[in-house]
């Protein structure tokens, strides 16, 4: 399995949890990194469920909503689900001004986030 | 206001690295940090901040090391005030698609004008469109 150096990851059932070592996720070559280590969750560990808890996470900038967007394409594509959870109100607010939170599935915790899948 | 408040200013010409740009924003943020905003505030400030100063090196000097980048920053008791230039050739921010269009909600980027224009009081691109002015009045959002 490959190694994770943004991300930390818990299987729950069939569902793949991953939370957010950076609790700012805004440097570029960070991003960078943490795309790849998604994208790869879905194209070569093949997982069909993910997960995103943000609770460890207070910022993320414009470039890191990018990523997600990207993610999301690619787990549709394999025919996957993805959902996101505990997000804190000031990012909420960047997913709604932004209108993203209709294009993401976001549930308030971890709990409602795995009974919806 | 009860608290003390001390005016202070920024005013600094950095190349287009990004570390560069990254060490600036926290040395500002720090001082943002000791005053009196609001956690919503303070995201919002950090948002716009990076934003401006990202866009700046990225997409106006395009990651040219020759060019430079120039940091203003004045901190006041009722707001603060940023602009940030580049040497780029600049752009229409009118031009922008909107980003919550349906069609395009789905396009990784785009974003960031947006975002600034949310959580800034004011937010202003001169007419060639490198150099952007941001301001936030304090106590804007309090009831």
């Amino acid at each position: 399995m490959a190694v994770h150096r943004r991300l930390q990851l818990n299987q729950v059932g069939d569902v793949s949890v991953v939370r957010f070592v950076d609790r700012k996720i805004l440097d570029e070559a960070n991003i960078q990194e943490l795309g790849q280590e998604l994208f790869q969750l879905i194209e070569e560990e093949k997982r069909k469920s993910l997960l995103l808890n943000f609770s460890s996470v207070e910022f993320l900038s414009s470039a890191a909503l990018g990523k997600l967007i990207t993610l999301d394409k690619k787990v549709k594509a394999h025919g996957g689900k993805l959902k996101l959870s505990n997000i804190r109100p000031e990012i909420y607010e960047v997913f709604a001004i932004t209108k993203l939170n209709k294009l993401f599935d976001i549930k308030d915790d971890e709990a409602d986030a795995l009974a919806s899948f | 206001m009860s608290h003390s408040f001390t005016a202070w200013n920024i005013d600094r010409t950095i190349p287009s690295v990004l570390d560069v740009g990254h060490r600036l924003l926290e040395e500002m943020l720090g001082k943002i940090q000791a005053e009196n905003w609001s956690s919503r505030d303070l995201f919002g400030l950090r948002l716009a901040l990076e934003e401006a100063v990202v866009n700046a090196i990225k997409h106006g000097n395009r990651l040219d090391s020759a060019k430079s980048v120039h940091v203003e920053c004045r901190s006041t008791a009722d707001k603060i005030w940023i602009r940030v230039s580049d040497q780029g050739r600049g752009f229409n921010p009118e031009a922008v698609p909107d980003c919550t269009d349906p069609d395009r909600i789905d396009v990784p980027n785009g974003r960031g004008i947006m975002l600034m224009r949310n959580f800034m009081s004011r937010v202003e691109y001169n007419d060639r469109g490198n150099v952007v002015t941001l301001e936030k009045l304090r106590g804007e959002n309090e009831s």
